[in-house]
């Protein structure tokens, strides 16, 4: 990268917009209320429906696969983790299956994607098979990393998944970096890095975005707020609610997107890869989104109330998309059924090859430590 | 063979690199257009240009995670800290991502990565840049940590670590840049990383010394031939990990007498490791407790004489070897 292009600077930047209905003119908006989130999600439903009845029908039903798939096979995660066969932390995706979905829909082959220890649905949905998660949840040597990683550390460098991370926001700079090399190597690719809200809080995401916009770098730095840092509220622990316009802060393009809908996350991802491949231009999302589950396994969840879990659930994102796929007259209930038993039966052939998959030989203690 | 000062030799090894594979860059504070806070970098950035040879914010964390992410994308980043005393900030990415990725990833995505900079003390720069930190990360597995005390040493040692497929902390010493040793004149000159270096041979003790205790050694080894007519080895093992202990084990079945001289605190430190090891694989050989001359139990003062009283030097290796020769 020259310095006449990493200096030239943001005088001239566009304004923060959101055009996918979350937004105004004059920027961000904090859509913090799920009220507020179901008003406007009607306002664009009908836009919305009509873009559904113009995509690929295939798309259209791997999109909810992956989606009905990552539910299905988190709730066997907690269930065959109630009986102990799982060990370890167990942190569940389910609630916020249409970020993975949308945002990993959008990308090419040759970019990377990188997130936090809640990675179970993006692995899966960047291609590492449900039975390699699983035999890896399960710590058996067909694990997706031979047992050594465990929940929070799934990787796959054919398919450019760089991890599963389990320290709050180390990933976010670790994404920086790999955004540098695709822009050093100039292959056209953009980084996707997922992160919570939490992670926010942490020096390493500010770090991270004045160097991405300082240098340029193609990333889409991904905030899945889902409002609580294990059990302490965003309110409790960020003096502002808004995370999108931090982004204002590093002179970066921000944008709120809402979580439950999966059209919008991918929309939304959509705009941000063509800034980051036609611009190399980094972009914060913040994705509205809400964890059905406690934080992990071992989290008995009494900081938040169930009212406020069961409003949440009213805008469940399988739900929001089945409904708009059947007014969209693209599937119908009989669709969604076989889908449903397709995820099912696939969550069942992971457990069985988790349960067949031996353990690791004990001289895999030692392997893989140095190149 | 040229006779080059340890920042030139450095500064040699990273342009060798620099032009031998695209894929190497160096980052860090003030290395490019003011030419390094040491000078180390000193011309890179005029001749290789802003995709080589980058300046970064104040953010250790933060480009030490670019490093990070760069290296596992196929990049070979050398990453400069100003001083290893501010590689702390940087350590989450150095220990909890660099060193743990390869074996997370089951062996998927190694980390070629170099972390160097000024280790230990300077000139009066008091408790916050005098740590060294040698001991801290050779704790880790899956890093390497490697302390040249020579000028071929510097640049041979380098080359290797910046080829080396594994994240390797290079430790220097801000006190000996300036000193001068002759370099073969190689553009393919490289010293394998794990293998110690007898610096000079002896029969009557072994010194094990590293980086600025090695000049020390030599010193107190010459003094110790001429006035008491003690033949003293000293050895460098210039890799602290992977540690070519069967070197220093060999010497000791020779000598029968060891000691440690090193510039770091003595608790948990690199010589308390060489001791036990030693210990393990020679015991019946050791004619003395083995004596290790550290860094005084007390953050870095700043007064001129205290600073003198904290470090080692060369009447206190002299005291060392006395007492294990029981002289």
């Amino acid at each position: 990268m020259s310095k006449t292009t990493t200096r030239k600077k943001s005088t001239t930047k566009k304004k923060t917009s959101s055009p996918n209905g979350s937004g105004n003119a004059e920027g961000v908006t904090d859509v913090v209320d799920v009220e507020q989130a179901k008003a406007e999600y009607d306002k664009r439903r009908k836009s919305q429906i009509g873009a559904i009845k113009k995509l690929d029908k295939d798309l259209l039903r791997e999109m909810l696969y992956q989606m009905v798939l990552g539910r299905v096979f988190e709730q066997k995660c907690a269930e065959v983790y109630r009986i102990g066969k799982i060990g370890g932390f167990c942190h569940l995706y389910i609630g916020q299956e249409a970020i993975a979905v949308g945002v990993q829909m959008a990308l090419e082959e040759r970019d990377y994607v990188i997130g936090s220890y809640r990675d179970h649905v993006q692995a899966m949905v960047q291609g590492i098979s449900p039975e390699a998660v699983l035999a890896e949840l399960y710590g058996r040597a067909g694990g997706n990393v031979g047992g050594k990683g465990g929940s929070m550390h799934m990787f796959s460098k054919e398919k450019n998944f760089f991890g599963g991370h389990g320290i709050v926001g180390g990933q976010i700079g670790v994404a920086t970096g790999m955004a540098f090399a695709q822009k050093y190597k100039e292959t056209g690719g953009v980084t996707v890095c997922y992160f919570g809200e939490a992670a926010v809080n942490q020096g390493i995401f500010h770090e991270s975005l004045n160097m991405a916009e300082l240098w340029n770098l193609p990333v889409i730095y991904i905030c899945e707020n889902n409002k609580y840092g294990m059990g302490t509220s965003q309110t409790r622990a960020m003096s502002i609610s808004s995370i999108a316009k931090k982004a204002e802060g590093y002179a970066m393009e921000g944008e709120f997107v809402d979580g439950m809908d999966v059209m919008a996350v991918r929309d939304a991802t959509e705009r941000a890869v063509k800034r980051a491949r036609d611009e190399s231009r980094p972009t914060l999302l913040e994705i509205r989104a809400y964890r059905f589950m406690g934080h992990s396994m071992s989290d008995p969840g009494k900081y938040r109330t169930t009212e406020e879990i069961k409003k949440y659930q009213e805008r469940d994102p399988i739900a929001l998309f089945q409904d708009s796929l059947k007014d969209a007259k693209v599937f119908n209930d009989k669709d969604f059924e076989e889908i449903l038993e397709k995820a099912k039966a696939k969550t069942q052939e992971a457990v069985e090859f988790a349960e067949n998959s031996p353990l690791p030989d004990e001289s895999e203690l030692y392997t893989g430590i140095y190149a | 063979m040229a006779e080059l000062t340890i920042r030139d030799a450095l500064n040699e090894a990273l342009r060798e690199e620099i032009i031998r594979d695209e894929d190497v860059f160096i980052m860090g504070e003030e290395v490019a257009e003011y030419d390094g806070a040491y000078k180390v970098t000193r011309g890179l950035w005029k001749e290789f240009g802003d995709k080589r040879v980058i300046d970064t914010p104040i953010t250790e964390l933060g480009f030490a995670a670019v490093g990070v992410g760069a290296a596992m994308a196929g990049l070979r980043p050398v990453i400069e800290f100003m001083t290893m005393n501010f590689s702390v900030l940087a350590s989450d990415q150095i220990i909890n991502h660099a060193a743990k990725m390869l074996y997370m990833s089951d062996g998927q995505f190694n980390v070629p990565i170099v972390f160097r900079g000024p280790n230990g003390s300077a000139y009066q720069v008091s408790s916050q840049h005098s740590q060294a930190f040698e001991a801290f990360y050779a704790n880790f597995p899956g890093l390497k940590v490697v302390m040249p005390s020579t000028a071929a040493d510097a640049k041979g040692l380098l080359k290797s670590a910046i080829r080396d497929d594994n994240p390797v902390m290079f430790l220097e010493q801000e006190r000996m840049y300036g000193l001068k040793s002759e370099v073969p004149e190689d553009d393919d000159f490289t010293i394998p990383l794990g293998v110690a270096d007898v610096k000079r041979e002896g029969t009557d003790c072994t010194v094990v010394a590293r980086s600025m205790t090695v000049p020390l050694a030599m010193q107190a080894a010459e003094q110790m031939q001429s006035e008491n007519d003690v033949s003293v080895e000293v050895i460098d093992p210039r890799t602290i990990k992977p540690l070519d202990i069967d070197t220093i084990v060999e010497s000791v079945k020779k000598t029968n007498r060891l000691v440690i001289a090193e510039e770091s605190h003595s608790f948990a430190s690199v010589g308390a490791e060489i001791s036990h090891q030693v210990m393990e694989h020679a015991f019946d050989y050791l004619d003395a407790p083995i004596k290790r001359i550290s860094t005084a139990e007390a953050p870095m003062p700043y007064a001129k004489n205290l600073e003198e009283l904290a470090l080692p030097d060369v009447p206190k290796i002299v005291e060392g070897i006395k007492e294990v020769c029981y002289l």
